[in-house]
């Protein structure tokens, strides 16, 4: 089949499909640079556990496609709230499925989250040079965990009024300047009809941004740095180490594909 | 740094008076000023002249243009050196940029933070006439802190008429928060639901009052908080009793004018010692070793 000439037919199909990939990467270089970060090499002994990463950036991106969804009939009116997730779980055309999704996703992206970290910890991947990448994932997981605290309050029945009630004021008991912290996160000395609005709005605009800015970083450093090799490697990472030199490469199991070192 | 003190001083005045917005404008000019000159003193020196019988460098030929003379005027090497066009630029688009950034950050931060920490007060609840509480007889008390915030302001307070004490009505009332961690505690004892009043007190305030028969304890459904019906904590997680709230009689009426917390009660009734503490949040201790932790408290 392989070696069969290509029709004319197939050529043309083929053409038209790459030319408007060919008129992109022209002007951008994105196709190329989405290749690099594709097709980069790994270390051959990398296994299921080193997809957890990626599976966590799945869980995030399925809350973020239904978060926007279910943003467009959630109404943040302490009247409101709880009425307008009745009518997203009951009435609107799958609207319990994309609820659900968000629902129980929020769990499993926390799960992941930790299973992650378990995985880099475990595996010694946080040590030089990616000392910074693990300080990224620790504030991603800290994120992670208050856009968890800020979504409980939204469905504003029993259960999530008085968890967040709990919540804030245990933030409160901090010394000092715990007492601040819970009318920070309150937006007052009470929770008022400015909390729920204010949760959301945290919930929904300011975390995710900070999280997809953090996410951006963290994948630009496992780009430039690299993926590590398992410890019971017996690839270069688990024999002797390099003498770190200055440049940044040193000590890695994978030098990049463009501007590759001789091991 | 003292410009950042000044900065401060301008956010804790708009919270605090206007004086010390005024101090804190000061502070911010003056330091300001002083940190501008500061930064900008490398820019504005003068270097000296170059010491006799060193030749200053033959300037470098200008790049030609195709044909005839250079369009602009070269600067002198000296001239360029002392305040050169890149190094202002730089500094002008940093300093700009700085600027800007702050205009628009400041007030932005300051919407999101200030309002959580102004004293909001609490208006006075006209509970209606006094015989609505039986002498001796507990009455949970439904009541709205502030109508116009609709459900989400509802409290709940126990309340229980001593009957007089110096000619003058005593009343025991009792916060529903938790002094563990704000959960609603409940009362232990017969709960007369089908006794419910439904009243509109003269302020538009609409209550609901329940009669308690036997309330010995009040209890929490999150961590099993208990308190006894002075609101001292018997067992579990609290760290002192229940808040209570002050009171006066208006006109006849029960008015409730604004709550507080309390370490312990000792006596009970007309006659308890109660020892008032400002208004804390749940979980923080008024007394003991403990209350070197929370010095402060927000204005609520």
């Amino acid at each position: 089949m392989a070696n069969r000439t290509k029709t004319a037919r197939r050529q043309n199909v083929e053409a038209a499909i790459a030319y408007p990939i060919d008129w992109i990467e022209e002007r951008s270089g994105l196709i190329g640079g989405l290749r690099y970060f594709l097709f980069r090499n790994v270390p051959r002994d990398s296994s299921w556990f080193h997809t957890l990463g990626s599976a966590t950036l799945t869980a995030f991106l399925v809350q973020l496609v239904t978060g926007v969804i279910l943003a467009m009939y959630y109404k943040p009116d302490p009247d409101k709230a709880y009425e307008s997730i009745r009518h997203i779980t009951d009435d609107i055309t799958l609207g319990w499925l994309v609820r659900g999704m968000h629902r129980w996703g929020a769990s499993v992206f926390i799960i992941l989250l930790f299973l992650h970290a378990a995985r880099v910890f475990l595996f010694g991947a946080y040590k030089y040079p990616r000392e910074l990448n693990w300080i990224v994932g620790v504030l991603l997981l800290a994120l992670g965990m208050f856009e968890g605290f800020t979504g409980y309050l939204l469905p504003w029945d029993q259960t999530s009024y008085w968890a967040t009630v709990v919540g804030i004021n245990i933030n409160g008991t901090a010394p000092f300047l715990g007492p601040f912290l819970a009318s920070l996160l309150r937006g007052g000395a009470e929770i008022g009809p400015d909390t729920l609005a204010r949760f959301y709005s945290i919930h929904m605009l300011l975390l995710p941004g900070a999280i997809i800015g953090l996410i951006t970083l963290h994948l630009y450093l496992i780009i430039r740095l690299g993926v590590t090799s398992p410890p019971w490697s017996k690839e270069a990472a688990g024999g002797d180490r390099p003498e770190p030199e200055p440049t940044a490469r040193a000590g890695l199991t994978r030098p990049g594909p463009r501007r590759g070192i001789a091991r | 740094m003292g410009f950042a003190v000044g900065i401060v001083c301008i956010l804790v005045g708009l919270i605090v008076s206007w004086p010390a917005v005024a101090v804190g404008a000061a502070l911010t000019l003056v330091f300001g000023f002083l940190w501008i000159r500061d930064v900008t003193s490398g820019y504005r020196t003068i270097p000296q002249a170059e010491p006799d019988g060193v030749e200053p460098p033959e300037p470098a030929p200008g790049i030609p243009a195709h044909r005839g003379p250079p369009a602009m005027p070269e600067t002198p090497p000296a001239e360029a050196a002392r305040y050169p066009r890149s190094k202002f630029l730089e500094g002008a688009t940093l300093g700009i940029g700085a600027a800007i950034g702050v205009v628009v950050t400041v007030p932005a931060v300051g919407f999101a933070v200030v309002p959580a920490f102004v004293d909001q007060g609490n208006p006075d609840i006209d509970l209606g006439p006094i015989d609505n509480f039986p002498q001796g007889q507990w009455v949970i008390t439904h009541f709205n802190l502030r109508p116009e915030e609709g459900e989400v302001a509802r409290r709940v307070v126990y309340i229980r008429y001593n009957g007089l004490a110096d000619n003058e009505p005593s009343f025991t009332i009792i916060s529903n928060r938790c002094a563990h961690l704000g959960c609603p505690v409940q009362p232990g004892g017969l709960i007369q639901s089908d006794k419910t009043k439904d009243q509109k007190a003269s302020g538009g305030q609409e209550i609901q009052l329940t009669p308690v028969i036997g309330l010995s304890s009040f209890t929490c459904p999150c961590h099993g908080g208990s308190y006894d019906s002075e609101g001292n904590r018997t067992a579990g997680p609290p760290v002192r009793a229940l808040d209570r709230w002050t009171y006066k009689i208006k006109n006849g009426n029960l008015v409730l004018i604004t709550n507080f917390s309390v370490s312990s009660v000792e006596g009970t009734g007309a006659n308890a010692v109660i020892n008032k503490y400002q208004l804390t949040g749940p979980g923080q201790w008024v007394d003991g070793p403990e209350q070197i932790l929370y010095p402060w408290q927000p204005p609520s």
